[in-house]
């Protein structure tokens, strides 16, 4: 007992200034073994201890207490101490201690979901996330937790605010594929497929070893979400993925890969009856809704195809075309499609006639040149970090070590090769 | 006269009534007479197969028999045999006497001939060897053994001494290689043939010509096979006729320049070309509806192409083709016609194409939806407008486009690069 007062006592005394934090870190790493020991009496130590300034140490006690098996019950208590916690600590000091504070906020989650209560998990672990970066551009390893917790809980909106964050730094190559998967289902579920696109071509095209469940899964994603996008897939993969997914991917993913086929055939029916027939398989994978929305993109498809072809066509005759049963119907579909801005037409509903216009866009506004300003700054900065990097990775001695070996055993194969292949 | 041609562009010639000629059966003694050798008897059983007026069938059945007893396959006058099946009476039933001493002869010749070559063979006489070879791949040629023809004459090819001699092997192979329907063979003799260092006979030209036309006809190289026809030269005459008659130079060359040439191209190398015209009048039909369809009387060019099908899809190389060469002529006329004008009425352009406005509007889309014409159909007051594309505002977007992907890209890539860059470290720690 006396020894778990005396680390509260170090703690109320050693938690103001870098130098003392540091020796408490010191000293808690030593302790570990004693506060796993007595976990279950720390709780009420807590109520000694402030989350805000006595933040390492907190930490410290609440990742021994919620290290053994927790019931519901419990549960529902510790979540209230847990996002105290989170939402009060000082990000300074918790940093000291990465792996448990991520530790400690896993844990969290699970409790959350345990008690089945996702929403309550959203707000602190937003602010978890957000303490634990060093930048924006930092992925990590709470990011996955965070987006899954925002899906479940259907708050997209908050979750898209993490997306918009460009990253560049992972410490865990998992965690970029479930940040990329989770990431895109948000983005699907708020109909930014463009976003969600690339999200999901990142977790395709990520260097792995092997393939991996997500992959596979976000491959699946990306198949319809290109098909509702662009209207078009292509099977091949970019020369840059890895040769894994080149190599398997297609082959799971086999019921998708035949629906873009019958997709890019631009016949309504084809793809429904083969919808129809597959709508088991597409169910278990919790992709029927996706493709429902792919079956209806395609008549948005075939009448954005037909402002190409014609001036003024009659509601009857666009309804045959792209085989919808009424002129009513088609109506709507037009009616809609204008409203999203899909296309430029204008209805005559005196006579049933749609009236086809070029796009209204003449890149004089202000606000285009604006949009246009924004977008070379954005790609100038873009190219400095290229630049910057590439400098970086010359200049780095492991990259030079491993390329440098390379160079050289390259060398002497060719030097070492050629002989024989007169030989032959 | 000339004004009017351009202002009625295909709208209605009844001034001008020329005889439609054609579009009566094919005359297939007259066609028969065109070719000799294995070819005549391939081209009439090919008539016979895919005919379906059983008197011309009979008839084509009839004379390849005769053919066929003229020479010594006999393999092929049983397959014709069975194929009359006594209905042209009984002069033309199996007459198996005639195939045993055929084929007893054959036998023996096979053995003097072997004899002769293992003797050749022995005394290492070049030039013997390779007569002896040659005169295998004959044997086998007439005895129909096509795939053994092809072995001996290729064969002989270790042993030619002059290029005279590489000549004669490359043009038997391309024969047999014909017949055997490997026109992959073909392109490859006819370059061998091409390369030998000596100038070549000008009938020898145009022979090889026909053949690597007929290559690049086999593989829908349209446009490539055109050129070798036009190329042809009028030596040709009926020196090839194993092979092709020159009828079926200009109808080749004639169809696939018009389904793949341009107008300059169609006016420079086909209308303007001395050589092809004399080719072109042995076969007025098609002379015609070359010159209907650069002057823009598209009615009537396609009303002798119509009368001309039934005739070509009898035919051994083209059957294959004519409906895509037919269509993409078509397709041609239609995009021909709009190209000049900013408007088109459909009703008169539908009355140029014989066809109906609807029809045309459906013919129209496609060709649109493949960006083949770049115009837009007003289809309530049936009008075709042209479409000028807006190389400004197609700019901007494409710059935007290409910027936002660029944008894309690089963050994926530097994502990608720090990725492995962890990972490489990750696996040096371990």
């Amino acid at each position: 007992m006396n020894s778990v007062e005396a680390v509260v006592t170090q703690i109320q005394g050693l938690s103001s200034n870098s130098g003392d934090l540091h020796a408490l870190h010191g000293y808690l790493k030593q302790t570990e073994g004693l506060l796993h020991a007595e976990s279950t009496r720390l709780l009420p130590l807590l109520d000694r201890l402030d989350p805000a300034t006595h933040s390492l140490g907190y930490l410290y006690i609440l990742e021994a207490c919620t290290s053994g098996p927790v019931s519901k019950e419990q549960a529902k208590s510790l979540v209230l101490v847990l996002a105290r916690f989170i939402t009060s600590c000082t990000a300074q000091q918790i940093r000291l201690a990465f792996d448990k504070f991520v530790a400690v906020c896993k844990r969290f989650k699970d409790q959350v979901l345990l008690i089945e209560d996702p929403l309550r998990g959203v707000a602190p672990l937003l602010e978890a996330v957000l303490k634990l970066r060093s930048s924006s551009e930092h992925l990590t390893p709470l990011h996955p937790d965070f987006l899954q917790l925002c899906l479940l809980a259907k708050c997209y909106k908050t979750g898209l605010s993490i997306l918009e964050d460009d990253i560049f730094e992972v410490d865990h190559p998992r965690d970029l594929f479930l940040y990329c998967y989770y990431g895109g289902m948000i983005c699907i579920g708020q109909k930014r497929f463009r976003k969600a696109l690339e999200l999901l071509h990142n977790a395709v095209t990520a260097p792995m070893s092997s393939i991996n469940a997500i992959a596979v899964e976000a491959y699946k994603k990306y198949v319809l979400v290109s098909l509702i996008h662009n209207g078009q897939f292509s099977t091949s993969l970019p020369k840059y993925a890895s040769s894994p997914a080149q190599r398997n991917l297609k082959n799971l993913c086999q019921p998708y890969i035949e629906l873009a086929n019958s997709y890019s055939t631009g016949k309504i029916l084809e793809l429904e009856t083969y919808v129809q027939a597959n709508s088991g398989k597409f169910e278990s994978d919790n992709n029927l809704g996706l493709v429902k929305q792919v079956v209806s993109s395609m008549y948005k498809r075939n009448i954005q195809r037909l402002t190409q072809t014609y001036l003024t066509l009659s509601l009857q005759d666009i309804a045959n075309t792209v085989k919808l049963n009424s002129a009513k119907e088609a109506e709507m579909h037009v009616l809609q499609m204008i409203q999203d801005g899909e296309i430029y037409a204008t209805i005559n509903q005196k006579d049933g006639m749609v009236r086809f216009l070029e796009d209204p866009e003449q890149y004089k506004t202000c606000e285009m040149i604006e949009n246009i300003d924004s977008s070379i700054q954005r790609i100038m900065n873009l190219s400095k970090k290229l630049t910057a990097m590439d400098e970086l990775m010359s200049c780095d001695p492991l990259y030079l070590a491993k390329a440098g070996r390379e160079r050289q055993r390259f060398d002497f194969d060719d030097f070492d090769t050629v002989p024989q292949k007169f030989n032959i | 006269m000339e004004d009017e041609e351009i202002y009625a562009n295909g709208g209605d010639d009844s001034s001008q009534s020329r005889p439609i000629i054609s579009g009566e059966q094919l005359d297939v003694e007259a066609y028969a007479g065109l070719y000799s050798g294995r070819t005549k008897i391939t081209r009439l059983l090919f008539i016979a197969d895919h005919c379906d007026n059983p008197s011309m069938q009979m008839e084509a059945l009839r004379m390849a028999y005769d053919e066929i007893k003229k020479g010594e396959n006999t393999q092929l006058f049983r397959d014709v045999v069975q194929k009359i099946d006594g209905k042209l009476g009984p002069s033309y039933g199996m007459d198996s006497a005639w195939c045993d001493t055929v084929d007893r002869r054959a036998e023996q010749r096979k053995e003097k001939l072997e004899n002769e070559l293992n003797a050749y063979r022995t005394n290492l006489i070049k030039e013997s060897i390779r007569m002896g070879y040659n005169d295998f791949g004959d044997f086998y040629y007439a005895h129909g053994a096509l795939g053994d023809a092809f072995k001996s004459y290729v064969r002989t090819r270790d042993y030619c001494t002059t290029s005279k001699h590489i000549i004669h092997m490359c043009m038997s192979a391309i024969l047999v290689s014909i017949e055997m329907g490997q026109f992959t063979h073909v392109t490859s003799y006819v370059g061998k043939a091409e390369q030998t260092p000596e100038a070549l006979d000008p009938i020898i030209v145009s022979k090889l010509r026909c053949a690597a036309g007929l290559a690049h006809l086999e593989s829908r190289k349209y446009k490539l096979a055109a050129r070798k026809f036009l190329e042809v030269g009028p030596e040709l005459g009926n020196s090839y006729n194993e092979v092709i008659a020159p009828q079926d130079v200009a109808t080749y060359g004639g169809l696939c320049a018009l389904a793949s040439f341009d107008r300059s191209e169609l006016k420079s190398k086909v209308i303007d070309n001395l050589h092809f015209r004399n080719f072109l009048e042995l076969v007025p039909e098609i002379r015609e509806l070359i010159h209907d369809f650069y002057s823009s009387r598209y009615a009537s060019c396609l009303d002798y192409l119509g009368n001309l099908k039934a005739n070509l899809l009898l035919d051994i190389h083209l059957h294959d083709h004519v409906e895509t060469l037919y269509d993409q002529i078509r397709s041609k006329a239609l995009i021909q016609y709009t190209h000049p004008f900013v408007s088109v009425d459909l009703h008169m352009m539908a009355n140029a194409f014989k066809t109906s406005v609807s029809g045309l509007e459906k013919e129209l889309e496609a060709l649109i939806t493949d960006n083949q014409i770049q115009a837009r159909i007003d289809s309530h007051n049936k009008i075709l407008y042209a479409r000028h594309a807006d190389q400004r505002n197609a700019t901007f977007q494409r710059v935007l486009q290409t910027g936002s992907e660029f944008d894309r890209d690089v963050r994926a890539m530097l994502l990608r690069a720090n990725l492995i860059k962890h990972e490489y470290k990750a696996s040096r720690k371990h």
